[in-house]
């Protein structure tokens, strides 16, 4: 039974010393040591949602240099289709150009043929002229017996003539 | 106080067994009483030789040769405030009278009328709770400095000990039963549970007192969950057991003192259990070292210890579970009386 009996001098000791003890240790021991540990695992914490931050960081800035560099793709390439676009309108343009000038040169080379071909046909004219005396002085030299006949070849002549 | 002891016939073997099981030295009292008891040497008494083991005392027995007086303080109408060292009560290991008072069965009285005095002294349990406050003070506020100087690196030395062990209390203990205000019932449980555990392991320690096998320490804890449970308790915990709730009313009357009991039950289990745990533990060691002189046998001697060995390490086991039990049930009460309504 003694063993079970509560005893006065260990309750009393342990009143004194135990409300000061655990006074003690609660402010300088669990306090600082719960602080710091809290503390610490904030900043661990902080520590992986700063990295998992950056990791998205990454990801986007890897995104956007991609769309940077579409977006420069597509830039060449509508700067290319213009270039080439250009060119082949200069070169219509030229074709079109030098046409009309092909054009003009053969419409001028027209009208001087025309003018040569009215020269040469006066020249012709002339000519014929000629050739018609000389038929005539001959067609005289030979037939001025037959009247009839020379009347006839006389007047074949000239039609001819009228003719050409 | 000496008890009779049965002697062994060859002393200095007894002697290697005893250095054997040297983490236990209770052993040790068996040589210590060879010289003056062979008379009584058939009056063996093993229930007198263990009880003196685990119970509180006015000396500290080491071993033979070795014990520590302790100041006495005591009070009486009669005789004012008194204070002088428990060696006065000894004259070559016989028990005296000294200056009006008696030690009789560990009570000090007074020596005329018999009648029992305030007693104040330093016993042994007393100086392991002195030993007990020092060491964890000194450990818990080295352990604090440590997170100081090294703020912002990974713990190491004692503090990378002890960072698990308040991390498991903070997490498993006190967390999942506390839903309320956890932070602020922490430091105090934290106190208990290194204050228990502490204790167990002190108490392991050769020659060393029982302390959290003693009911008053117990009782003192539990005391203190008692207030803090009831002081904290909320609404809800009070109606909870003047009106219980879904009790139809003829059953009131058997349920509300059912729950009034219940309030006193929570601390009277917490005493009980870590006292009997403690207790138990240390008698079936001390019965096991006993074995050795009962059958006075060196064989019996080495397989009771290494039986004790065994034991041993199952109390180290105790220790801490009981350390953990008792923080546990203190967690869940003040969780209890804390909760929110959840019906």
């Amino acid at each position: 039974m003694e063993l079970l009996t509560p005893k006065t001098g260990l309750l009393f000791w342990q009143l004194v010393i135990f409300v000061p003890f655990v006074f003690l240790l609660i402010k300088f021991g669990w306090k600082p040591i719960l602080a710091s540990l809290q503390e610490r695992e904030e900043s661990i914490q902080k520590a992986l949602d700063a990295a998992e931050k950056a990791k998205i960081e990454m990801t986007s800035l890897k995104s956007d240099n991609e769309k940077l560099l579409k977006e420069a793709r597509e830039e060449r390439d509508r700067v290319l289709r213009e270039a080439r676009e250009a060119a082949n309108r200069l070169h219509e343009e030229a074709q079109v150009a030098a046409k009309k000038n092909a054009d003009k040169i053969i419409e001028d080379a027209k009208s001087i043929i025309q003018i040569e071909k009215q020269a040469a046909l006066r020249d012709v004219k002339a000519q014929v002229a000629m050739f018609s005396l000389e038929i005539s002085e001959k067609l005289i030299k030979k037939n001025l017996s037959e009247d009839k006949q020379q009347k006839e070849l006389v007047n074949t002549l000239i039609k001819d003539l009228k003719l050409n | 106080m000496k008890k009779p002891f049965l002697v062994p016939k060859k002393p200095f073997l007894a002697l290697i067994i005893a250095a054997f099981s040297f983490f236990n030295m209770y052993t040790a009292d068996a040589q210590e009483s060879e010289s003056q008891e062979k008379a009584h040497a058939e009056e063996f008494i093993i229930s007198d030789v263990i009880l003196d083991h685990v119970m509180d005392s006015h000396e500290w027995h080491l071993t033979e040769g070795l014990v520590i007086p302790l100041p006495i303080i005591v009070y009486s109408k009669e005789k004012g405030l008194d204070f002088f060292s428990s060696a006065n009560f000894f004259e070559h290991h016989h028990p005296v009278e000294y200056n009006g008072y008696k030690l009789e069965n560990n009570h000090i009285l007074l020596s005329n009328s018999g009648e029992p005095v305030l007693d104040l002294s330093i016993t042994k349990n007393v100086a392991m709770l002195f030993i007990n406050t020092t060491i964890l003070l000194f450990v818990f506020l080295s352990v604090a400095k440590a997170y100081k100087t090294n703020a912002g690196k990974a713990p190491k030395g004692i503090q990378s000990l002890f960072e698990p062990i308040i991390i498991f209390v903070r997490d498993e203990i006190v967390k999942p039963n506390i839903s309320h205000h956890h932070e602020r019932y922490l430091p105090y449980l934290l106190t208990l549970f290194f204050v228990v555990l502490f204790g167990n392991l002190l108490g392991l320690l050769p020659g060393a007192g029982n302390l959290t096998g003693n009911i008053t320490f117990t009782l003192f804890l539990a005391l203190i969950t008692f207030f803090i449970t009831n002081f904290s308790g909320n609404k809800n915990y009070w109606s909870h057991i003047f009106w219980t709730p879904g009790v139809p009313l003829a059953l009131r009357p058997i349920i509300l003192p059912v729950e009034i009991i219940g309030i006193f039950t929570k601390p009277f289990s917490l005493t009980i259990r870590l006292f009997v745990a403690i207790t138990a533990g240390h008698i079936v060691l001390l019965s096991l070292i006993c074995l050795t002189f009962i059958f006075n046998s060196y064989f019996v001697g080495i397989g009771a210890s290494l039986v004790v060995v065994f034991i041993n390490m199952i109390e180290l086991l105790v220790a801490g579970i009981q350390a953990y039990v008792f923080t546990l049930f203190t967690a869940l009460y003040i969780g209890m009386a804390t909760a929110d309504e959840h019906h």
